[in-house]
């Protein structure tokens, strides 16, 4: 009983120090407003992806940044239910969906600033500058070298032609870069097109749909089937880890709209309680210096234009990128989720 | 009830103090009612606003689950929970019988390394497992290389993940039996064979129907947490019902249908034990509270080494391999996260699941004195009840104890705000109380489960000799109950650490900043789909949750 009384102890201890060590930050914060503040972050983008952007950032500017890291989807819950007394004043996603769906809530603020405008290109942000884009993920084709020739990849359509019957590993249609993926066929091809164009994929599958991009890879390089559709930046992990792999990129659709892009982005919450300094963060995330980052951290593309991806990232090729706007894949995705269920891609 | 309000209403103001002294009259009589009311109430607040997810029909939606894929995941949770159930009743028990009863080559090394598998999440156990096994892996790899060029042996199905559930939750039976079967002692089986039954028969038919009530309550635990797991199927994206939650979630963007899903699956639960109860019937399961000396059975022979070998396999596959696959992978990636935040970490998991354990322990055993004391089936139901949270998907129940604590921390602010015309911050979300109560709530089910099962082992009639001699109320709980309650009290303390030091959901959505655990460390990255750099924190979480087990394992065997 003792040991039951000193365990609860040592906790209310833990439990003390954790709560004295935030509460005088916050009163101070409230006390002086000379001193810098601290800005709360929620962020879907995980932490070893986006502490070394907050690190940089506090250097340079003293301001400090709290965070918490969960998938957007629980973590648009909490800025819901916390509504006008949300501690949160940025949002921080990994794909459009996500931040469509946040303005679409009504969690998110319109933001004025020239800086993002000039940095984010028109298609990756808000038309009501409610979030903006801040680096590119491309969904790819990445195929066995030895085993495709070429005319035998084209477009994304093309994975459903006859010839790649048994040939084609895909991720489970639950991931949201999928849902992005064939919400932005349907965007660009019509539901009735895209239902063909998928079901012919499912047709074409070797084995069961995968849980993650990296696996998916790993059964083309084991020869159990010839090409999959990837982020690039897992095809990045994959070659650092095995250089020989026998692996290469495709950009798909080059003739028409172009690879099929996703972001990570963030917006400043509507309650936000530092909104002018969390704006200026968001312009900061979005200049050369952070872009450079952006663009190390993850092999990601920036979005700021004046920043080039690294060159490992450079050495996979140009390519034309769809220049559909990202929100549109959030407007669709819930019609993208039916689409596959109906065509059992599961 | 009644009886108070008219008290405190109707009296002039002279007798104050009296009514006063009835309120408190009246808490200290119901003081069982009160305590179990307040567990309740924070179990029901949470179900209630998944609950109230049917007040907005979501029939689109509906419709497009039933014509698609609702029949398909509703076969396949069938068979998941079927499969589950038959593969940890079979592990847990056999493995239980033997280290308890038993005495063979290894034994006392088996009896607590048994119970290490428990420290391996079912996620990394799920991805070990694919890792290994799948076409990729090593040894499909090296079959096709060496033996037949064709060889295609499917993993990423119903036997698959059975196999992972199973090897991942058997430990819940195990423990919970092999305390049953300790406590039992030899005398009863040694009095059926002295009846005239064989050893089959004697297990059969007196053994294990008085272990029934602990097997029951670790089958429901392993059950309850199948249904409820969302990161293993999607190892193996295996399709079930609590997939199916996640995706009109965040694939829908319907947190409605999503809230309505879960609610069925809690149905579901809730009639899985109900139908073990009523099976059950009113059949009680008291047993000798003498405390024998153990003798065990001498195996022989190839008896002998067949009891060592079957430990030993069950071992390797559910917790040597998984372990060196995730070893392999931390020398493979050179420790290159680990540095000082790596130990707060470690302190951060250490310190909340501790905490957790000892609160969760102490909440299930007031419930479970309630009963007794009180012996109403109006307690016992709201005591059962409390229990649920443990069958909901993690990030539901975490979302639901969310939205009502923000509720209240919006009330309270209001109520500052009209009385002082201060604003003040949020008091209860992110804070480690809310977090702590989150865990209390989830995992409230692997605590009573052994308090109540052992408590059911002792005969009431102790109670009632107790009291004829004079002992007070307080008396009898301190120096009988909690005395006899120590084997179930310890299980129940290293089940709910071990399973707060997994735990997700709640942790991603509620823990205060900067209290980061090494599960959201690992969820960080395997979302991330890298999975070499999450063996770090998952080793981590291993090595940090063998110390507790090996200490209470070796301390509940003490006991005896």
């Amino acid at each position: 009983m003792r040991k039951i009384i000193s365990a609860v102890a040592v906790a209310t201890l833990i439990t003390g120090c954790g709560n004295q060590t935030g509460e005088p930050e916050q009163k101070a914060a409230e006390a002086k407003p000379a001193e810098p503040v601290t800005l709360t972050v929620y962020s879907a983008r995980k932490e070893h992806l986006i502490k070394p952007l907050f690190d940089m950032y506090t250097e340079k500017t003293g301001t400090q940044i709290q965070y918490i890291t969960d998938k957007a989807s629980p973590l648009l819950s909490r800025l819901k239910s916390e509504g006008e007394n949300t501690p949160a004043d940025m949002l921080i996603t990994v794909d459009a969906g996500n931040l469509w769906k946040a303005a679409q809530d009504g969690v998110l603020r319109s933001v004025d600033s020239d800086a993002l405008e000039q940095n984010v290109p028109a298609n990756l942000q808000d038309e009501n500058n409610q979030w903006f884009g801040l680096s590119i993920r491309a969904r790819t084709i990445v195929y066995a070298k030895d085993r495709v020739k070429e005319g035998d990849l084209s477009t994304y359509e093309g994975l459903a032609d006859a010839n790649w019957k048994g040939r084609l590993c895909l991720r489970t249609s639950k991931k949201v870069y999928n849902q992005s993926l064939v919400a932005s066929m349907i965007s660009n091809l019509g539901e009735e097109n895209t239902e063909k164009v998928v079901a012919g994929w499912v047709d074409n599958l070797a084995t069961d749909v995968f849980s993650n991009d990296t696996k998916a890879m790993n059964a083309v390089q084991a020869g159990q089937c010839d090409a999959t559709i990837v982020n690039t930046y897992y095809f990045g992990r994959l070659q650092n880890k095995t250089p020989d792999a026998n692996l290469a990129i495709f950009w798909p659709n080059q003739e028409d709209r172009g690879v099929h892009i996703n972001i990570s982005g963030a917006g400043v919450t509507k309650h936000a309680k530092n909104p002018e300094e969390a704006t200026a963060l968001l312009a900061w995330l979005s200049s050369e210096e952070a872009q450079q980052q952006f663009a190390q951290l993850n092999h990601e593309y920036p979005v700021n234009a004046k920043v080039s991806a690294t060159e490992e990232v450079k050495s996979w090729g140009d390519f034309k990128r769809d220049a559909l706007n990202v929100s549109e894949a959030g407007r669709l995705q819930p019609d993208a989720v039916k689409l596959m269920d109906r065509v059992k891609y599961r | 009830m009644d009886n108070l309000s008219q008290k405190m209403s109707g009296q002039p103001q002279v007798e104050r103090t009296s009514s006063y002294m009835a309120l408190v009259n009246w808490v200290i009589q119901k003081r069982w009612w009160l305590l179990v009311s307040v567990i309740t109430l924070s179990v029901f607040m949470p179900v209630a606003v998944i609950g109230l997810s049917w007040l907005s029909p979501q029939t689109e939606d509906w419709q497009h689950l039933m014509d698609t894929v609702l029949n398909e995941l509703m076969v396949n949770t069938l068979v998941l929970a079927v499969g589950v159930a038959l593969g940890v009743f079979v592990l847990g028990v056999s493995l239980a019988w033997l280290t308890a009863m038993c005495q063979f080559p290894g034994r006392n090394l088996f009896d607590w390394a048994l119970m290490l598998p428990f420290s391996v999440p079912a996620y990394v156990m799920a991805f070990c497992f694919l890792g290994l096994l799948d076409y990729s892996g090593p040894i499909q790899t090296w079959i096709r290389s060496h033996l037949s060029a064709d060889f295609d042996l499917p993993v990423r199905n119903a036997a698959g993940v059975i196999c992972v559930f199973v090897l991942a939750f058997y430990p819940y039976v195990y423990m919970l039996a092999r305390t049953a079967f300790t406590n039992q002692g030899r005398g009863q089986m040694d009095a059926a064979r002295g009846l005239g039954c064989n050893s089959w028969q004697a297990f059969w038919r007196v053994m294990l129907p008085m272990a029934r009530p602990a097997i029951a309550a670790g089958m429901a635990l392993a059950l309850m947490e199948t249904l409820a797991d969302f990161g293993a199927v999607s190892v193996f994206n295996f399709d079930t019902f609590t997939t199916a939650i996640y995706k009109s979630w965040y694939g829908l963007f319907n947190i409605y249908a999503a809230a309505q899903l879960a609610s069925l699956l809690l149905v579901f639960v809730i009639f899985c034990l109900w139908l073990e109860q009523t099976a059950r019937g009113r059949a009680r399961y008291d047993q000798s509270e003498r405390q024998q000396k153990q003798n065990l059975y001498r195996l022989t022979g190839w008896q002998a080494s067949a009891a060592s070998l079957y430990c030993l396999l069950i071992l390797l596959l559910a917790f040597i391999l998984p372990v060196s696959q995730l070893v392999w992978w931390v020398v493979e990636t050179q420790f290159e996260d680990f540095n000082a935040r790596f130990v707060q970490l470690m302190v951060n998991t250490l310190g909340l699941g501790s905490t957790a354990a000892v609160m969760t322990v102490i909440i299930a055993l007031v419930m479970a004195f309630a009963q007794r004391v009180e012996k109403n089936p109006v307690l016992d139901r709201m005591a059962r009840f409390s229990t649920l949270g443990y069958a909901l998907p993690g990030t539901v129940l975490a979302v639901g104890l969310m939205v009502w604590f923000s509720w209240l921390d919006n009330s309270l602010i209001e109520i500052v705000r009209n009385i002082f015309g201060i604003n003040v911050g949020q008091l209860f979300l992110g804070s480690v109380f809310a977090l702590l109560v989150s865990y209390s709530v989830r995992f409230l089910a692997v605590a009573y489960g052994p308090v109540q099962s052992r408590l059911q082992a002792i005969r009431p009639s102790l109670h009632e000799a107790a009291q004829s001699l004079g002992a007070s109320q307080r008396q009898i709980l301190w120096r009988v109950y909690l005395p006899m309650l120590r084997p179930g009290i310890l299980v129940a303390g290293l089940l709910v650490l071990v399973d707060v030091m997994k735990e997700m959901p709640a942790t991603l959505l509620m823990r205060p900043f900067g209290w980061d655990t090494l599960a959201v460390r690992i969820y960080e990255m395997t979302s991330e789909g890298e999975w070499e750099r999450a063996a770090l924190p998952a080793l981590t979480l291993v090595i940090v949750g063998l110390a507790p087990i090996i200490v209470l394992m070796s301390k509940s065997r003490k006991d005896h």
